[in-house]
């Protein structure tokens, strides 16, 4: 293949990844903007998704596409049952002070990962596409289910967007983000709003994986390669900032695509993560915020 | 200051004669598990150094301990140095590695340090990892034996390496426990309590904190050298975020800002360990659920409960 076609597959796979990238981490990026914690435990959280996922379809006979339907409504609603339950008792007991809430959200990622592999065991298991169907371009076939992922995920962006800037919950959430005290005094429940955010949080995560599970496989250990991405996207978007985010996914998503096919994925890797400690040194606004 | 002096050099002098002791009634298991418990303290004490009196909550140690332990690993394998180069290579690593990271990262605090330690440390394992021809990979590198002997003594027979560990922990808590003594330990207590209050009566917290981390990693280069050296093996699973967690919580365990906090910690967590696996396999069960106990409920640790209820004396 030519070096125009090899970019064009290269950039393909880097939308791919930059849609489930963004999932996640606008997840991630929502609990810490809202609650001010750094959930270690959100690439479990998208394990949870994908390990689901599996079961779910294992579980529903038919054709594919129903299980994995099933699959994409039951396993974030169950991920968020986990996150909330998680968040009731622990992190109120912590009563989210910074610190102390990564040390225990560390905690919840041990003990997540032992449940799946105790539960699920220590393989990788493939989920089967809800369709097959391939595009043919001149120069190469590409699978038409990861251009629906891409198009599922930009549809569940929009609804994020949506919640948050159109709807009471969104402005709930909003006005407890700029200050916690003065929502409380306005008669908002806080402690309901957390649990509630960092169900959201959770299960924007589970939906991500969902999603990714047939494209990649579920396994234990998968959630540390989408948790240091979102870490990633979310410093260099600047913390807490929705807008930021989304295009610092875009951008990682996209380069991670390009430097991991000409190059190797664990120089790309490498390069994003010293960028993550010289963004957060020397810009810890992100690279796309403003100054505070 | 020193009205406890007595009591608290007693104290720290008579574990290191019982440990000793320990050498020749020890049974064979447990004595090659307290000879790398000793290493894993010295490790849990440079943490110590830095979390537990100085504030700065690192999630890269496993980095300064990879440092130490490669620093000597690939100086023994690459260049074929003796024990002893390779262990002052190690010791140096960590503590240059350190000061790289620590210049940096301190620049941040809070949440956004921890962020900055743990994407270094991250970074170099998975550098650790990209030049696998050099370090090895996931399969690490077999440390020969010509390098193993220090100063006549062979570190892969079981009574000389537990000396050899029971020396570099005695060194390491008496100086802590010298450093803790000494104006420089209040500097960084001072840090830790209210770093303005310090700034103001002309304490420079960048500089203070700057020489904690150089410290904090001479104390895991060492360790991490030691450990590399006694067991003939360097990893790539050594700079892995786990050994940034485990230190964390065997001082949590113990208790951080005490000198002996570090030593009880790696001593109750291994053997926890060691117990509940003739019981489950769950091992990350009970590290998680180790740590999310001691958040929930014991934040203080074993000593630092000792230390409020009976002895307000502890350093």
């Amino acid at each position: 293949m030519d070096f125009g076609p090899y970019l064009l597959l290269a950039v393909m796979e880097g939308l791919v990844m930059s849609a489930a990238l963004a999932l996640t981490a606008v997840g991630l990026s929502l609990v810490f903007g809202v609650m001010r914690v750094v959930n270690v435990a959100h690439g479990e959280f998208f394990m949870l998704g994908a390990v689901g996922a599996w079961f779910v379809t294992q579980a529903v006979p038919g054709p594919p596409w129903i299980g994995f339907v099933v699959a994409l409504v039951a396993c974030p609603l169950m991920v968020a049952g986990v996150a909330a339950v998680a968040d009731k008792l622990v992190l109120r007991r912590l009563h989210y002070d910074p610190e102390a809430t990564i040390l225990a959200t560390i905690g919840l990622l041990y003990i997540i990962q032992q449940a799946a592999l105790s539960i699920y065991g220590p393989d990788a298991r493939p989920v089967e596409a809800p369709f097959t169907l391939r595009l043919q371009f001149p120069w190469f076939g590409y699978s038409g289910y990861k251009l629906f992922v891409i198009a599922a995920a930009l549809l569940i962006l929009a609804a994020v967007w949506w919640l948050m800037t159109r709807t009471k919950a969104g402005l709930i959430m909003r006005a407890t983000q700029q200050d916690r005290t003065t929502a409380q005094a306005f008669g908002i429940n806080v402690d309901r709003v957390y649990s509630g955010v960092f169900a959201l949080g959770a299960g924007l995560a589970a939906i991500a994986a969902v999603l990714i599970v047939p494209i990649s496989q579920a396994y234990y250990l998968m959630g540390s390669d989408p948790l240091l991405l979102a870490f990633i996207v979310v410093i260099i978007g600047g913390l807490g900032s929705l807008r930021g985010t989304l295009v610092a996914a875009l951008v990682i998503g996209l380069s991670d695509g390009v430097i991991s096919m000409f190059f190797s994925p664990t120089l790309a890797k490498i390069l994003a993560t010293l960028l993550v400690a010289m963004v957060l040194v020397f810009r810890p606004q992100g690279l796309f915020g403003a100054k505070p | 200051m020193t009205r406890h002096g007595l009591k608290i050099w007693a104290l720290h002098l008579g574990l290191i004669a019982v440990l000793l002791a320990l050498n020749w009634v020890l049974p064979a298991y447990h004595h090659t598990n307290l000879a790398r418990i000793m290493v894993f303290a010295v490790f849990a004490m440079g943490f110590n150094i830095a979390f537990g009196y100085t504030g700065l909550l690192s999630l890269g140690h496993a980095l300064l301990f990879a440092a130490g332990m490669y620093g000597a690993g690939l100086s023994a394998s690459l260049w074929a140095f003796p024990a002893l180069p390779a262990m002052i290579a190690g010791l140096l690593a960590g503590g240059g590695m350190a000061a790289v990271v620590g210049s940096l990262a301190l620049r941040t605090s809070g949440v956004a340090f921890m962020i900055v330690t743990l994407m270094f440390a991250q970074a170099g394992y998975l550098c650790v990892l990209y030049f696998g021809n050099v370090t090895g990979g996931d399969e690490g590198i077999v440390i020969g034996a010509q390098s193993r002997v220090l100063v006549g003594i062979n570190l892969s027979a079981d009574t000389p390496r537990f000396l050899f560990a029971w020396a570099l922990f005695g060194a390491a808590l008496v100086g802590n426990l010298a450093l803790m003594r000494a104006p420089f330990g209040r500097v960084m207590i001072a840090m830790r309590e209210n770093e303005d209050r310090s700034r103001m009566l002309g304490y420079d917290p960048y500089r203070t904190k700057l020489i904690v981390m150089v410290i904090s990693g001479l104390y895991a280069g060492i360790a991490g050298a030691a450990y590399g050296l006694m067991f003939g093996y360097v990893g790539a699973s050594f700079a892995a975020i786990q050994y940034s967690i485990l230190p964390m919580i065997w001082v949590l365990l113990g208790g951080a800002g005490v000198v002996l906090g570090p030593f009880v910690g790696a001593l109750f967590m291994f053997y926890l360990i060691d117990i509940s696996s003739s019981y489950t396999t769950a091992n990350l069960l009970v590290v998680g659920v180790a740590l999310l106990v001691l958040v929930l409920f014991a934040p203080r640790g074993l000593l630092g409960y000792a230390r409020d209820r009976w002895l307000p004396w502890l350093p």
